[in-house]
């Protein structure tokens, strides 16, 4: 049974780990982390974070999309003792004393989503875009919003959201 | 193994649900059997002219009301509940394709700090030892897989151990210590390969006429050659179970599934488990497309590791080993269409050849659409089905249409340039009004002329000119191509639990999903309306294999069934709250029946005179009740005199790059013609997101096998593509006006197919009439247009 195995003698030790602080939503955070942890399995297993999404672990769906310093970013492509000191804004800092931030509001609103998988990552690149203020039209939108995969395709009425969004701000 | 097999039926089914035979095998499990006093009184509920809805929700464009949730990072997804004492996992997949494991060596792997153990099949714990355990709800015929049973290996990819560690990383690293010796065995995963090999699988529907003879007698012939490459479906959430161990044996596991009661019969028959031991939740689901009708492995890894450790247990598949799930099969599909110089339709075959595994055998109906969809005195169809070393194929959105419209479509297109006709004037000529693969029936109802003429117009299509790469946009080539698409009305049987309390809530429940479809709305919207309480007043539970019956959420069946199954529900309590009325002192409403009385603003009120009426809290406190719950079954059945579809007319503009070969879709209009539509919001998401999976269907969607290795090649997001923002511009989609009295109650026909079905046909056309080249194998590449 695979029990018995678990009394084996260990002599392999993995990575010790590593104090790392981090402003997570406005608030002082600090744990220890192996440096084979990414920021995003730091977010998601050691703080409880789970808004933040797991899609592909590679870089290439964008549904692990944070603000990182203001700047979006690819969580799982990052580790987190790389980001010592950083201000992390995850999906769960944005709405403030209960009422959603108007990105949020805005995505309810458009239909922006469907199985909700993708849709952290989608508002925090969304507003990682409106930062940068490259992006103003239409197609500027879909160009820049290309890193962040939606499988159920909700992608126009992304546009839609974010263009409300920039049209008030 | 026999191929002749006869499929069970149920009670007053007809031949319309051979056109989807997974629809046969759901029903064929134990949901057998008409409900009939249900039966009648849905009848009576739509015919009685009292007995019309008040709908006040249905039919609006109300936001989710799950989107709150889903902004906010609080919708939990399998993998996400917190447990305490979890123990992390790392599935390891085999290398080869066919073998069977000599030696499986795990022994560096335990020497890292933190591994607890590896689970393979040398060392796990008993599990089923007979085919019937495994076989789920939506099993096609066969040996099912059986996760880590034995050292057998049936395809590339196939998890043979599971590394236990205290964290995912020590997981995901010892799991690359494990050292396996195989003895291989010639594999075959190449469907021309096999396509000789491949063997007949029983008449899709019955001929009609002699089509060979009438294709040979024709004034105009068309044959071509069409094949979809497998696809994968790629939902967002990674497959996942959590299973936490409740203690005493008893398990409650978080699963990523279609269908929560689907996998509970699946556990408790696998593990020999008694069903009170066993729960399985699944509020959110993010996406599964298909992938999620079927119990997938890592939750028969997750339930074997917690008894062996017995211990909470996560298993997290990567991006990667969801490439060894199920997938949409390849096929070759071979269309014959035979016209008379008129553009009337004398003769259509339609053969196609799909892959399975080595171990069942997974097929739908691809070819029967074309005898359904345009009317011709001669029809036969033709399949085959061949074995590849590959895991069991599977539904993927619109199967067996998605791909077998593709193709009827595509040569329709053929057939019109033939003809020198217009491809939307052919479709009008070959029109047809009854379902000749269904004994030549009429449909419930069909507004596909409708939708013909009013995407026509909103695309401008009477202003494209039919000569190919007549059109330009500065160096790009313009093209305009149409198609259209059918898909099945269908509904399952479901029980529905409604609880209305004194304080003016109800919850309602059933154990159905929501995969992104917007059941939680749609489920919330029908019961405000059914029991005239605000919106808000409404609670939905769903996801939970403990909560009423339902059946897999698949084959757009879920929004028609569930929202009839609250109509039933909700008409038990207004009985109910009737009775009741009846015995306050001098009631207004004494005299009336149930069919003349209905719920609104809060009150029990007569339809012919609003003023005779009774608030429901009063109601409630005079009968002395604080709670009233009913639950009851639905069934549908069927006299077998209509057919039930939903269709869709699709014009496409496209915008070729002359010299890179670079397509892209500019436009694309979508007319649905598909019964009641319970949410315009939601609704239109489906179809435009159904139609963007026809267009990746159309340019980017290939999974590349190695022949050699018999292994996916672009197992990722990144290498296997998919439409992203930047692919997708102008959508419409017009939901035509379609009244159906005889499909349900509600006249609803559901939308989680349809939306794909004919988008990829509709591109190819585009593309032939830009370019002028003709691509018959998807997806168009742009090397194939250089």
């Amino acid at each position: 049974m695979a029990r018995a195995l678990a009394t084996t003698q260990t002599t392999l030790l993995p990575p010790g780990k590593i104090s790392v602080e981090l402003v997570v939503n406005g608030v002082e955070t600090k744990f220890d982390v192996a440096p084979w942890t990414t920021l995003l399995d730091a977010l998601r297993e050691r703080l409880d974070l789970t808004g933040t999404k797991k899609g592909c672990d590679h870089g290439q769906c964008g549904a692990c999309t944070v603000l990182v310093d203001g700047r979006r970013i690819n969580s799982c492509l990052t580790l987190a003792v790389m980001k010592d000191g950083a201000k992390v804004t995850t999906i769960e800092g944005l709405a403030t004393d209960g009422a959603l931030h108007p990105m949020q509001q805005a995505f309810i609103d458009h239909d922006a989503f469907q199985c909700g998988y993708c849709t952290p990552g989608q508002i925090c690149s969304a507003m990682g875009l409106i930062a940068e203020g490259k992006a103003k039209t239409p197609d500027e939108i879909r160009e820049m919003m290309s890193g962040n995969i939606c499988r159920c395709a909700a992608y126009p009425n992304i546009v839609a959201a974010i263009q409300q969004v920039m049209g008030a701000s | 193994m026999s191929h002749d097999r006869s499929i069970p039926r149920r009670p007053g089914d007809i031949s319309r649900r051979e056109i989807m035979q997974g629809a046969i095998a759901i029903g064929a499990l134990g949901y057998v059997g008409a409900d009939a006093a249900t039966s009648v009184a849905i009848a009576a509920e739509q015919q009685s002219p009292v007995g019309t809805p008040i709908t006040r929700y249905i039919g609006t464009a109300i936001s989710r009301i799950d989107g709150d949730a889903k902004v906010t990072g609080g919708a939990k997804y399998a993998a996400e509940y917190k447990v305490p004492g979890l123990v992390h996992t790392f599935v390891v997949g085999s290398t080869i394709a066919k073998g069977r494991i000599v030696r499986i060596d795990a022994s560096e792997a335990l020497l890292v700090e933190g591994v607890i153990a590896v689970l393979t099949h040398e060392n796990r714990p008993r599990m089923a030892d007979n085919d019937k355990a495994y076989k789920d709800d939506a099993a096609p015929e066969g040996a099912p897989f059986r996760p880590l049973y034995d050292g057998k290996i049936k395809f590339n990819g196939q998890p043979i151990a599971l590394v236990l560690a205290e964290e995912s990383e020590v997981a995901r690293f010892a799991a690359s210590l494990v050292r396996v010796e195989y003895e291989d065995e010639a594999h075959v995963t190449d469907l021309y390969r096999q396509r000789d090999a491949a063997f007949a699988l029983p008449e899709p529907a019955k001929p009609r006429g002699d089509a060979a003879k009438a294709f040979g007698a024709s004034d105009v012939r068309h044959e071509g050659e069409y094949y979809v490459p497998i696809e994968h479906h790629n939902p967002m959430e990674p497959y996942a179970s959590t299973v936490t161990w409740d203690g005493g044996g008893k398990l409650t596991i978080y699963d990523k599934t279609q269908g929560v009661q689907n996998v509970h019969r699946y556990v408790c028959g696998v593990f020999d488990m008694k069903p009170d031991d066993v729960r399985i939740l699944s509020p959110y689901v993010g996406g599964a497309f298909g992938s999620g009708l079927r119990p997938q492995y890592q939750v028969v890894l997750a339930v074997l590791a917690a008894r062996a450790l017995e211990r909470s247990v996560r298993v997290v598949l990567t991006r990667q080993q969801m490439y060894s799930l199920g997938y949409r099969p390849a096929m070759i599909q071979k269309i014959r269409l035979g016209a008379k110089t008129d553009g009337t339709l004398d003769a259509i075959t339609h053969d196609a050849v799909t892959a399975t595994s080595q171990y069942e055998d997974f097929y739908r109906r691809e070819t029967t659409w074309s005898g359904l969809l345009y009317h011709s005195a001669n029809a036969t169809y033709a399949h085959k089905l061949a074995r590849l070393d590959l895991a069991t194929s599977c539904d993927m959105r619109g199967p067996s249409a998605a791909t077998g419209v593709y193709a009827l479509e595509s040569a329709m297109d053929e057939l019109a340039v033939a003809l020198k006709l217009d491809p939307l004037e052919l479709r009008l000529r070959c029109y047809s009004d009854r379902a000749q693969t269904e004994g030549d029936v009429p449909f419930s109802s069909k507004n596909l002329r409708e939708c013909y003429r009013q995407g026509a117009e909103a695309f401008g299509w009477d202003k494209r000119n039919p000569e190919p790469r007549s059109m330009r946009d500065g160096s790009d080539l313009v093209g305009w191509g149409m198609a259209t698409g059918v898909w099945e009305a269908l509904q399952m049987p479901i029980t529905v639990r409604v609880v209305l309390t004194a304080n003016g809530h109800a919850e309602v429940a059933s154990a159905t999903s929501d995969i992104g479809t917007g059941t939680y709305t749609i489920m919330a919207q029908v019961a405000a309306d059914m029991l005239g309480l605000p919106l808000g007043s409404i609670s939905v539970k769903l996801g939970d294999s403990t909560l009423p019956q339902s059946p897999l959420e698949g084959g757009s069946w879920i929004a028609a069934s569930v929202s009839n199954g609250i109509v039933t529900t909700c008409k038990a309590i207004r009985e109910e709250l009737l009775r009741l009325a009846k015995k306050v002192p001098n009631s207004p409403l004494a005299k009336a029946t149930v069919d003349e009385v209905a719920l609104a603003d809060g009150r029990l009120m007569s339809r012919q005179d609003a003023s005779r009426a009774i608030l429901i809290a009063d109601v409630m406190r005079h009968g002395a009740v604080d709670r009233i719950e009913m639950e009851k079954s639905t069934s549908f059945a069927n006299d077998g005199k209509h057919a039930h579809n939903t269709h869709s007319a699709l014009f496409a503009e496209v915008k070729v790059d002359e010299q890179l070969g670079v397509v892209r879709v500019t436009r694309v209009v979508s007319a649905i013609a598909a019964g009641r539509i319970l949410n315009a919001k939601t609704a239109h998401s489906q179809i435009m997101g159904g139609m963007v999976w026809g267009m990746g269907m159309a340019l980017h969607e290939e999974t590349l096998i190695d022949h050699n290795f018999g292994r996916i090649m672009n197992a990722n997001i990144a290498e296997y593509h998919v439409p992203v923002n930047a692919d997708v511009h102008d959508i419409k989609v017009i939901f035509v006006d379609e009244q159906d009295e005889i499909v349900n109650p509600l006249g609803v026909k559901g939308l989680g197919e349809i939306g794909i079905v004919g988008v990829p046909a509709a591109i190819a056309n585009a593309i032939y009439h830009a370019t002028g080249k003709r691509v018959r194998d998807l997806p168009i590449t742009l090397d194939k247009l250089l």
